[in-house]
């Protein structure tokens, strides 16, 4: 998560699930958990239900969420910067910030560098032929030591930055801009305001919902910028909450399955970065405070040549800077929609899919169908069949025309091997093989495994490019082609390789080869003692096993970091470490030592005015309500989603932000946006209860619970239309469409936007052409637009246009 | 004994009510299935493969008489401070996703313009693929940029996935695919 990644140095769901019953009060944005994550939506309801908590859900539908919320606010999708910029204009006009955890926790007194400017719609250092800012033009005053100026009443202080730039966000330009009656939002913005109070604590939890827009990152981090003016960072029953999807989608990050970074979030080495020193250069966040820990800064270069020593063991020694040219270095975006692009372009040759479908994915099914049709071979390993695996035969292909070579092979369950899950708390919790593997299906890794080795065999046999990486790589287990999970969690641990005894902590990583660490966040989670993602110390014995009360259950699991529950706990107590609430304390300085959670802070620092700050990962200490690691402005702006009905009230003439990436464009394709002219109403896309994006069309009990694909259509505007309830409809985009049954419901209504009627479409994902139902060949994502975030490229699955006739 | 209706379903689904199920004693049959499934089980500790709340399971098996081990019954470890026993109904039918008459038995071949797949082998399917591995990696590999830098990448190549992986596979196909010199590399948390 880049927008969290740019604020407070990680990327993670800062709290976790059992935190949020400490909440007084929940802003639920872009996100549905009563139905998307119902268990943990018990925590949100312990909350209401025992701290009579209140809950906001500000969400373009109402579902089951807000119908259990104190507020619900009918908002238009991808409008959360302008409901959050509104939020952060009402706290700073009416000074009812935090004062003393934003002087001492935030960059508030922070001199921006002379030449930043935002004017109609645009930030400085925007390059028009590349469509890309030079954010390093969004940098602090510095002395002569590098470190920032701090002068909290300059005129380019950070804080005043903010104030002005947030000024235009008044009541009046929020409710024109998102559909939020007026007086709606002041009643809103009157609870929020109140968070404010030290005794006070708010959570935000969000979504998909946020991050599936074209300005995603900005999204959330406005909620981000919010939530440290509350001086909520840190806190139990505080954080930015992000509920991840899948079971396994923050371990799997955290190990990297992803093109631009490295296990532990250290970032894939760029071409020009020649040797280990220039990658750090430009990837080592830099110390601009003198009472900055830069934690992560200080300490990246341990955990990447323990990575390489993991990685390329003996292969990786001093004299070949620990086998660093090994890593490939991309020259460009290689993210979800870039693969595709690249197949569309010819440029792809074979796509690997492990548990993941590219076609139902999206988005833009039809043209992924196509750039399937483009392949050499495609490899599916699943247990069922996929829309991947049958895109050759599917509805409209023509088998006889696609040259593609197709590869399925049968993969195991969850169930059926070991290992570990992270969930969005970050709790690695470790699961028995309960069932052997069914037939003749292979697990994943033993798949991949075993086509690493015969890859190295024809290597070895024939040579080809640079075979050295391949040759060379570690696999130090006993057996290569069946490596077991638990060898690899210890790997993933890290040794003393003087010693071959595995870490007790991070700390203990070397930068001269002498340790490994496949990731260095899970150092400790599998010390000498054993693995620590297996205790099960939970509420059977609540005395003996949550000795604060707090819920943090240190012994349930292990948590990453350090086993630490809540991130940046270090700001849940004051400047003295005094907790801010000591009816919910995170940690305090007691007695010479940090009592309660494990301090994100070095444990036997005390507190102080002349301490370390308090975020310890960031190179000036502290929360930055401005950063310059977002591609698309140092402060979330509003922008109108790629597709919207209305041009930005705002700024008009740079209506949507100019730093989205358009594929089709860039690649020289005809353009595949709509407009409202042709398709007048705005859709958005989500998931039901019963589904996980597509696997469950294999589940008998879930298909009959939700047999059949359906749009939801506003009431309104299905009297104008003529529609009813089991009519069928077709639901058209620029891009493709769906011809399904309609749903009438006042759970989406019209909206007055800018002075006119907006309707708002909803849209289930889940159907397609394989599954039990195979009749329901509609897939939702032939609708969604093939264009990516400015910052992490992720795709717009929650805002485009459509029309809706009755068939 | 009430029956709701959830466990009619399930009783249903399991084929304990049969086709004709008038007039069938419900409430005998409930008892005596929840009692075997009970009887001689193992207990594993699993999590719930769906979102990321990480609910954990408890999972009862059973040898069957002919060696294979058959997944009685899935619930909600009431030890979890996540879920404290609870489940929604995507974890309470997790069963039906761990055990399916749907899955796929066994490698499956299409080529190039067929309009059919082919059983293969796995040494077929693991062979071949890997041929096609160091083809594309051969054909697509860049040691060298325009600009003389050393970047050592496959670029007509690409490996998503990952949603349902244990974190230990997650890292290995990560190691594995970088090994290979991998650029395109994905999962869920973008999508």
């Amino acid at each position: 998560m880049v927008s969290l990644a740019a604020t407070f140095g990680r990327g993670a769901m800062t709290n976790h699930w059992r935190d949020i019953r400490h909440a007084d009060l929940i802003l639920v944005n872009g996100a549905n958990p009563a139905e998307a994550h119902p268990v943990g939506f018990r925590w949100l309801m312990r909350a209401k239900l025992d701290r009579g908590a209140k809950i906001i859900h500000a969400d373009p539908r109402f579902t089951r969420t807000s119908a259990v919320a104190d507020t619900y606010v009918r908002i238009r999708t991808g409008t959360d910067v302008a409901y959050f910029g509104g939020l952060i204009n009402y706290v700073l006009t009416n000074r009812l910030h935090h004062d003393d955890y934003v002087r001492w926790a935030t960059n508030a007194g922070f001199v921006v560098k002379d030449g930043y400017a935002f004017q109609d719609g645009m930030f400085n250092g925007y390059d028009r032929e590349q469509g890309v800012y030079n954010t390093k033009l969004w940098a602090y005053e510095t002395d002569d030591e590098g470190h920032a100026r701090i002068d909290l009443d300059h005129p380019r202080s950070v804080l005043n930055l903010l104030r002005a730039h947030y000024q235009r966000y008044d009541p009046d330009t929020v409710a024109r801009i998102t559909g939020i009656p007026r007086e709606q939002f002041l009643q809103v913005a009157r609870q929020v305001g109140e968070m404010g109070r030290p005794d006070k604590v708010m959570t935000i939890v969000y979504a998909v919902g946020l991050t599936h827009h074209t300005t995603g990152v900005q999204l959330i981090r406005s909620g981000a910028i919010l939530q440290l003016l509350l001086g909520n960072m840190g806190r139990p029953g505080g954080g930015m909450n992000a509920e991840r999807g899948h079971a396994n989608i923050q371990g799997n990050t955290d190990h990297a399955i992803s093109w631009d970074i490295l296990p532990g979030y250290l970032r894939i080495p760029a071409p020009r970065q020649k040797d280990i020193k220039a990658y750090l250069d430009e990837s080592a966040s830099i110390k601009q405070h003198p009472r900055a820990v830069n934690f992560f800064g200080e300490n990246y270069r341990r955990y990447l040549v323990s990575l390489l020593k993991a990685w390329y063991g003996d292969a990786a020694t001093k004299d070949n800077e620990f086998a660093f040219h090994y890593l490939p270095k991309p020259a460009a975006n290689a993210s979800w929609i870039s693969i595709f692009d690249q197949a569309l372009r010819g440029k792809m040759q074979g796509i690997m899919l492990s548990g993941m479908t590219a076609t139902s994915i999206g988005p833009d099914s039809n043209q992924v169908l196509q750039a399937l049709s483009n392949l050499k071979w495609l490899c599916v390993m699943d247990p069922f069949a996929t829309t991947s695996s049958e895109f050759w035969q599917a509805p409209g292909m023509d088998p006889a025309k696609i040259q593609t070579e197709v590869f399925m092979l049968p993969a195991t369950h969850w169930i059926e091997k070991d290992g570990s899950f992270t969930n969005s708390g970050r709790w690695v919790q470790w699961k028995d093989q309960v069932l052997p593997p069914e037939g003749e299906a292979r697990h994943d890794h033993w798949i991949l495994s075993e086509l690493f080795l015969r890859v190295r065999d024809l290597y070895e046999a024939q040579g080809g490019k640079f075979p050295d990486p391949v040759l060379k790589m570690a696999l130090p287990y006993a057996n290569p082609r069946k490596p077991e999970l638990d060898e690899i969690a210890q790997e993933i641990n890290g040794r003393d390789l003087r010693t071959g005894k595995r870490l007790a902590t991070f700390v203990d990583l070397n930068d001269d080869g002498t340790t490994s660490a496949g990731d260095w966040i899970y150092t400790g989670h599998y010390p000498e003692e054993g693995n620590l993602a297996k205790r099960r110390d939970g509420v059977q014995d609540p005395a003996r096993n949550d000795p604060s009360g707090m819920g943090f259950y240190p012994n349930w699991a292990w948590s990453w970091p350090a086993n630490r529950r809540v991130l940046y706990n270090r700001a849940s107590a004051d400047e003295n470490g005094r907790p801010w609430d000591p009816s919910r304390p995170g940690i305090a300085w007691e007695n010479g030592t940090w009592v309660g959670d494990v301090p994100d802070y070095p444990p036997t620092t005390g507190p102080g005015p002349d301490a370390p700050l308090p975020f310890i990962m960031t190179g000036e200490g502290v929360g930055r309500l401005f950063s310059n690691a977002v591609a698309d402005g140092p402060f979330p702006e509003h922008y109108e989603p790629i597709e919207s009905p209305i041009a930005n009230p705002l700024h008009p003439e740079v209506s949507a932000t100019p730093a989205a990436f358009r594929y089709d464009e860039r690649a020289g394709r005809p353009n595949r946006f709509g407009t409202v002219a042709d398709y007048p109403y705005v859709a958005t896309s989500y998931r039901l209860t019963e589904h996980e994006h597509y696997v469950t069309q294999n589940v008998e009990h879930l298909v009959q619970l939700q047999p059949e694909a359906f749009v939801e259509v506003p009431a309104a505007l299905a009297r104008e239309k003529g529609i009813e309830t089991g009519d069928r409809v077709r639901v058209s985009s620029r891009r493709g469409k769906l011809e399904v049954r309609a749903v009438v419901t006042n759970r989406l209504g019209p909206l007055d936007v800018d002075g006119r009627t907006v309707y708002q479409i909803g849209i289930p994902i889940h159907w397609g052409f394989v599954g039990i139902n195979t009749g329901q060949h509609w897939l939702a994502n032939a609708l969604t637009p093939f264009v990516g975030d400015a910052s992490a490229r992720t795709p717009e699955y929650k805002a485009f246009l459509v029309n809706i006739e009755k068939i | 004994m009430d029956v709701s209706r959830r466990q009619f379903l399930s009783i249903g689904s399991a084929g304990v009510l049969g086709g004709s199920a008038l007039g069938f004693d419900l409430t005998e049959s409930v008892r005596i299935k929840q009692r075997l499934r009970i009887e001689g089980a193992t207990l594993s500790h699993s999590l719930c493969p769906y979102c990321a709340v990480g609910c954990s399971l408890i999972a009862h098996t059973k040898k069957a008489a002919n060696g294979k081990t058959e997944l009685l019954h899935i619930e909600g470890d009431p030890d979890s401070p996540v879920n404290e026993g609870t489940l929604c109904p995507k974890g309470a039918t997790s069963l039906q996703l761990a055990v399916s008459r749907r899955r796929v038995p066994h490698p499956l071949y299409r080529a190039p313009g067929a309009a059919e797949w082919k059983q293969v082998s796995w040494e077929f399917a693991l062979d071949r693929l890997a041929r096609n591995i160091k083809a594309s990696r051969d054909a697509t590999f860049v040691a060298q940029d325009a600009d003389g830098n050393v970047v050592n990448r496959c670029e007509g190549v690409a490996f998503a996935g990952g949603a349902a992986f244990s974190s230990e596979e997650g890292y290995l196909a990560t190691k594995l695919m970088r090994g290979l010199g991998l650029v395109h590399l994905e999962q869920q948390a973008r999508v």
